[in-house]
């Protein structure tokens, strides 16, 4: 019994932790783009690795103010969406996918190269630039505190603290811009284009708009995950996290504006929660050793997350907040 | 040559006495078809008041042109019907004029300015609102949303504009108003929080039309309004499509329905393989050969014999070498027609 109750405090934890910030955010700026705009975004950490990159180059490497770094990683997030909007967005939407997912996989293994190791210190990961940042905490950073009962030091509640501020502005940024006639728009250039321009509107510059919206929260997303780890390394945003978030917009509903949060929160807790309940389970011989091992576990996770998702669009296709109603006229 | 003759008095009042179809309404002016009354009939004619002039387009798929318009104008405040067989360049034309596709060559202006270089949402900000072919409805949105878009000159849709509800409420208010005025007069209010997906086709055709007409629109093109829509809706299209003249709009239109076509039409322009072939007032129509032989094709009886087929051939080159120009080009795509069945 303690070691159930243990295992929902570890996968509480996971789910109000840096991480569940990062997929979040991540997944409100996906909303942004795929949700509302029908913009098909494949690679959404890139302007995440930009966020967090840009705060750690400008401290470490160019001596800047923390402050500064935060606008150095929104700006660069700002460059790659215009960038990558410029000659894509008056396509169709498929060259827009292709662009994107090329970009993240292209900008996270050009940050790991030679060349620019001097830059982002390559694979040897570049640390020290939080400083700033845990400097602003209220409380002594390295408390313990016992929260629902987890142990959470005070830096790690820190970056949750200001990470879930910002999952909270964000959302009401998107809650006042999607209720607007600008929201309407752009939920209707998701419906069809040409009806759009037909009647007057200037697609082009709106999904620009959403472009860069949408990359400016995932860079701030990066910027989360950065000062959680502590540590920068462009490994540290594969694109399978762009997917991640694109399951955790699923689950909780696309093109609604909590959708993504508790989307992410119900994910990192049940990958969480699975691995910390399966183990002392198998440890004690309840699941017998030729049926599952310990290192099995951290695979199996992901697996009851498949199941999960796949469950989930056979039953609720909407997600969890999504309208069914909604959903169905797709079909059509 | 070609008459900037103004309409004669009496002409006007017959043509007025002509259509009177709701009795308790002032009778309908239709002063374009008064207007057009003493034009010739023939291709590339002059009109007193145009609103569209066409110069030189043309449009090219390859080896293909879909488009090629030596002149065209069109009435103000008249609706002019275009027609033609499948594959004439009638949907091509409209893509061309509404700065959805781009020609090879040529200009065309909408009251003397040129629309060239324009987007298609530029067009629509002059005034030209087009409707297509097959209705794009934005499903996900409801009713009155889709209403709400059309309005013109939002200032909510702007970025940052959006994010302070009280510069935009007032406008949303009175463009709400409006949208329920014209979903009343297309009986659509009862649907206003429906998804416009759930619509059934030709209530879709309602909503789209009735959504061009949020944005005040002069000139209006309708790219097959009546096709798919049943008879008693066609009906009350056809109510809209003349209330639209009686507002002193502009209405171009492609429709295949004939009766349709000599109903409201003012004028009719006819497209074959691209070209104008023929233009002139509905009844005109039907006795042009030309027009018959583009339908029709100029043998349609009987299913030819390999003989006949040669013969029939032989016949229109030799037409061809006689009438150069444009009649050449014509009984071209008609000798083509006759290939098809087989």
């Amino acid at each position: 019994m303690t070691e159930f109750l243990d295992a929902l405090a570890s996968g509480g934890k996971a789910a109000l932790g840096f991480q569940a910030i990062f997929i979040c955010l991540l997944a409100v700026g996906l909303n942004m783009h795929f949700g509302y705009t029908g913009l098909l975004n494949f690679g959404q950490v890139a302007f995440a690795m930009l966020g967090g990159f840009g705060i750690g180059v400008a401290v470490t490497k160019w001596d800047l103010p923390f402050g500064v770094g935060i606008l150095v990683g929104l700006g660069a997030a700002v460059v790659l969406a215009l960038l990558l909007g410029l000659p894509t967005l008056r396509l169709r939407a498929d060259y827009l996918a292709i662009a994107t997912i090329a970009a993240a996989e292209g900008l996270r293994l050009l940050f790991k190269s030679g060349t620019a190791t001097p830059v982002t210190n390559g694979t040897q990961s570049l640390s020290g630039f939080s400083g700033g940042f845990t400097d602003l905490c209220p409380w002594d950073p390295t408390r313990t505190f016992r929260i629902l009962g987890a142990r959470w030091d005070g830096r790690d509640l820190w970056v949750a603290t200001v990470g879930w501020t910002i999952v909270a502005l964000c959302c009401l940024l998107t809650w006042l811009l999607v209720r607007s006639p600008w929201g309407r728009v752009v939920r209707s250039i998701r419906e069809d284009e040409d009806a759009v321009r037909a009647l007057g509107k200037n697609v082009y510059a709106h999904k620009m708009q959403v472009l860069v919206l949408g990359g400016v929260i995932g860079a701030l997303g990066g910027m989360i995950n950065a000062l959680g780890t502590g540590s920068l390394n462009p490994d540290n945003y594969q694109n399978a996290y762009t997917f991640l978030a694109y399951a955790v917009l699923i689950l909780g509903g696309a093109a609604r504006v909590l959708g993504p949060v508790v989307g992410a929160v119900i994910l990192l807790f049940i990958v969480s929660f699975t691995d910390a309940a399966l183990r002392p389970l198998i440890e004690n011989g309840v699941i017998p050793e030729g049926l599952l091992t310990v290192p099995d576990v951290a695979r199996l996770r992901f697996v009851l997350v498949g199941i999960l998702l796949m469950a989930l669009l056979v039953f609720r296709p909407q997600g969890i907040f999504g309208d069914r109603r909604e959903v169905m006229l797709d079909a059509r | 040559m070609r008459a900037d003759s103004e309409p004669a008095g009496a002409h006007a009042a017959s043509a007025a006495g002509v259509s009177v179809d709701k009795p308790s309404a002032p009778a309908p002016r239709r002063l374009a078809q008064a207007a057009l009354r003493d034009l010739p009939w023939e291709v590339g004619v002059a009109k007193p008041d145009p609103a569209i002039v066409v110069d030189g387009v043309t449009r090219t798929f390859g080896g293909l042109t879909a488009v090629s318009v030596d002149h065209l104008e069109v009435q103000r405040g008249g609706i002019t019907g275009l027609i033609g067989p499948n594959g004439a360049g009638k949907t091509t034309l409209f893509n061309l004029l509404t700065g959805f596709d781009r020609p090879d060559t040529g200009t065309w202006s909408f009251d003397g300015r040129s629309l060239g270089k324009l987007a298609p949402h530029q067009v629509a900000r002059l005034g030209v609102v087009r409707t297509f072919q097959l209705t794009k409805a934005l499903s996900r949105l409801t009713v009155l949303q889709n209403m709400l878009l059309g309005a013109q000159g939002q200032r909510g849709e702007g970025f940052f504009a959006s994010l302070v509800p009280s510069l935009w409420r007032a406008q949303e208010t009175a463009n709400t108003a409006k949208a329920m005025d014209l979903l009343q007069r297309f009986k659509l209010d009862a649907k206003k929080d429906d998804f416009a997906g759930t619509l059934s086709g030709g209530q879709r055709k309602l909503l789209e039309m009735a959504r061009a007409l949020m944005s005040d629109p002069k000139v209006v093109m309708l790219d097959e309004p009546m096709a798919g829509v049943n008879p008693a809706l066609t009906q009350s299209l056809l109510g809209h499509v003349k209330d639209l003249r009686e507002e002193g709009m502009t209405v171009i239109f492609v429709e295949h329905d004939m009766d349709v076509v000599r109903d409201i039409s003012d004028w009719v322009v006819v497209m074959a393989a691209g070209k104008v072939i023929a233009e002139g007032p509905p009844e005109s129509i039907s006795q042009n050969q030309a027009v018959v032989d583009a339908y029709l094709g100029a043998h349609h009886d009987a299913p030819l014999t390999v003989e006949e087929e040669d013969r029939v051939l032989a016949e229109a080159e030799a037409a061809i070498a006689r009438e150069q120009g444009t009649d050449g080009d014509v009984l071209e795509s008609g000798t083509a027609r006759e290939g098809d069945p087989r």
